[in-house]
């Protein structure tokens, strides 16, 4: 009978395809597993942070040690990467160098976190005059444009890789609290936030339990799109000479060492970009993946 | 409309003031040491510090300077460099010109590449063209711009030797700036511009266009771009406040000697009234330009106003 095959199918399809199984972090982990390019891409910044780890094993020399003698010495055999004005050893300079790159920008990331969830939760689930004035400070950093706002911080509290990451923190608030602050309106009025409060939790306990973990993917996704803004806006004001400071090997700094040789020794202005780009491509193209990975459009189709 | 105007402007205004006293405070509480000190030099004699803060009115409650500082401020006075003891606002109006003039090609060009290129991409979309140009995007989107102006340098300075290594207020010297500066927002903004283009270009008046027999170039030119153009060219307007935090370091890069410069040396020099005055001054345009990006929008589409 044709109808009754076209039943078993519609069965099969049906059972085939319940995602039940399967929680909501599974989905998002399997989605990113299929997309190779983002795994290339973590693969790469798990390469380089184990050598930025492994510096101190890797580096052939000591990335600080001054030999005038070798000064300016082009890429050869016993400099693979050649030497600086100062006669140090680019590669080792380098390698220690990514260590900087990506603690600012695993460090800026953090802090953006412990700073906006709370605010961004406190505006969106409290509302009010507290979320009109934590929106109103928003607008005040949001009106300096990118890299002003980090130059006139560091101009207060001195140049340094401590004062760029809060910097950084500072300026990428505005974005983390708004998106969490949305995401917190979306989700305050629904059913569960409500029983929660009907069962005596308060407002701390709601945000917390019952909010938090309903708005983490949003976190997840602006989190790890931030990264390599973080890691670029640090290089870039080590490269002003804002962020670390000399003998620090640091690749935006080692850049701005070049720049006055860039006649001569042109690979100092070469490798050290290499690298920043490298991190900041591998960066971006792992949190893009990430964010496919957790699309909330996504999951509003599953459910 | 103009009740629009009027809202968008109290609302600049109110931040304008509301950023003035956030500045001027943070100044006065957060950096350490005495500004007293700092204006008479190291080794002054007590009495010249104590005279000097007298006459800058640095012995009154802060909230005093802050009326002091806004009543010189109405009068166009940001206070003297302590470095140089020259105006404040007359070294921001020798390097305006630079980090405006550089602000404003780098728009141009900007504006020229990025609709350029989106067209083509959108109109060959996904060939071997438009995927090679979309890896080049999303490599040139993770170099840092001061990277590629090194990069630039070496091999349009130092390699071929036709542009020079400095840059400077000519067409030669704003050449390798402005490529600097502006690929990066060309390649965003070549992004948008594929995406418009491609929802227009499968609508039903673009089929009509080609039915009724109108030559392609017509057809891609004024009966598409036209339309995608609108949502582009807001987007563009803000990229402007983008190109002026970049100039920063791209001045620093070619060593133009623009408000950018400005800024980072009188950070090294701890000249705290050519901070505050340039970092005022650049917010103030940033937050001038947008407001002018705003108001044209909402003239260009009528919904932004009852918002």
């Amino acid at each position: 009978m044709p109808t009754s095959t076209l039943e078993s199918d519609i069965t099969k399809i049906e059972l085939k395809d319940r995602p039940v199984e399967k929680s909501p972090i599974q989905l998002a982990m399997s989605r990113f597993g299929h997309n190779r390019l983002a795994i290339a891409a973590l693969i790469l910044l798990a390469f380089l942070i184990v050598i930025s780890v492994a510096a101190p094993l890797l580096a052939p020399y000591n990335p600080i040690k001054r030999n005038i003698a070798d000064r300016l010495h082009a890429p050869s055999l016993q400099y693979i990467l050649g030497t600086d004005a100062l006669g140090r050893d680019s590669l080792s300079r380098i390698i220690y160098g990514g260590r900087v790159s990506l603690w600012v920008g695993l460090a800026s990331v953090v802090l953006s976190l412990v700073l906006g969830v709370p605010l961004g939760l406190i505006a969106g689930y409290l509302g009010g005059l507290l979320d009109g004035a934590i929106m109103r400070v928003m607008d005040l950093i949001l009106a300096f444009p990118g890299i002003i706002f980090a130059i006139w911080l560091v101009s207060m509290i001195g140049p340094g890789v401590n004062q760029v990451i809060l910097a950084n923190a500072l300026f990428s608030l505005p974005e983390y609290s708004r998106v969490i602050r949305g995401s917190v309106l979306t989700i305050k009025d629904a059913d569960y936030v409500s029983a929660s409060r009907a069962l005596g939790c308060n407002s701390f306990q709601v945000m917390w339990r019952h909010i938090f973990p309903n708005v983490l993917a949003p976190i997840i996704v602006i989190s790890s799109l931030s990264i390599s803004g973080a890691i670029l806006a640090g290089a870039s004001l080590s490269f002003l000479g804002l962020g670390a400071q000399p003998p620090t090997p640091e690749w935006g700094a080692m850049l701005a060492d070049g720049r006055p040789y860039i006649r001569t020794a042109w690979w100092l202005a070469l490798f050290p970009g290499i690298m920043l780009t490298l991190v900041v491509l591998a960066s971006n193209i792992a949190g893009d993946g990430l964010r496919d990975a957790l699309d909330p459009r996504a999951s509003t189709k599953r459910a | 409309m103009l009740t629009y105007i009027l809202r968008r402007l109290f609302i600049s205004i109110f931040l304008v003031l509301a950023l003035i006293a956030v500045v001027f405070f943070m100044l006065r509480t957060v950096v350490p040491g005495d500004p007293a000190l700092v204006l008479a030099g190291e080794n002054a004699p007590p009495e010249v510090i104590e005279q000097i803060r007298h006459n800058q009115g640095l012995d009154k409650p802060v909230i005093v300077q802050f009326l002091y500082f806004l009543r010189n401020l109405s009068h166009g006075d940001l206070g003297r460099s302590s470095m140089t003891r020259e105006l404040v606002t007359q070294r921001l109006v020798e390097a305006m010109p630079i980090t405006l003039t550089l602000t404003g090609l780098c728009f141009v060009y900007t504006m020229l590449l990025g609709i350029l290129i989106g067209v083509i991409t959108a109109y060959w979309h996904d060939t071997w063209l438009d995927n090679l140009i979309r890896v080049l995007t999303v490599t040139g989107a993770s170099m840092p711009t001061f990277w590629f102006g090194l990069m630039l340098i070496l091999i349009f300075a130092v390699g071929f030797g036709i542009l020079p290594v400095q840059g400077g207020l000519s067409v030669r010297g704003m050449i390798l700036p402005t490529i600097c500066l502006g690929t990066g927002s060309a390649a965003y903004l070549a992004r948008l511009v594929r995406a418009a283009m491609l929802e227009v270009l499968n609508s039903d008046y673009v089929r009509t266009a080609r039915a009724k027999g109108v030559r392609e170039l017509g057809v891609v030119l004024k009966h598409a771009l036209r339309n995608a153009l609108i949502p582009i060219l807001t987007v563009a307007g803000f990229q402007i406040g983008g190109l002026l935090g970049g100039a920063v370091i791209t001045e620093s890069i070619f060593g133009l000697p623009g408000m950018g410069t400005l800024s980072i040396n009188a950070i090294h020099n701890r000249d705290y009234s050519l901070i505050q005055g340039t970092v005022l001054f650049i917010v103030v345009i940033y937050l001038f330009v947008n407001l002018l990006v705003d108001i044209s929008y909402a003239y260009v589409d009528p919904r932004i106003r009852y918002n």
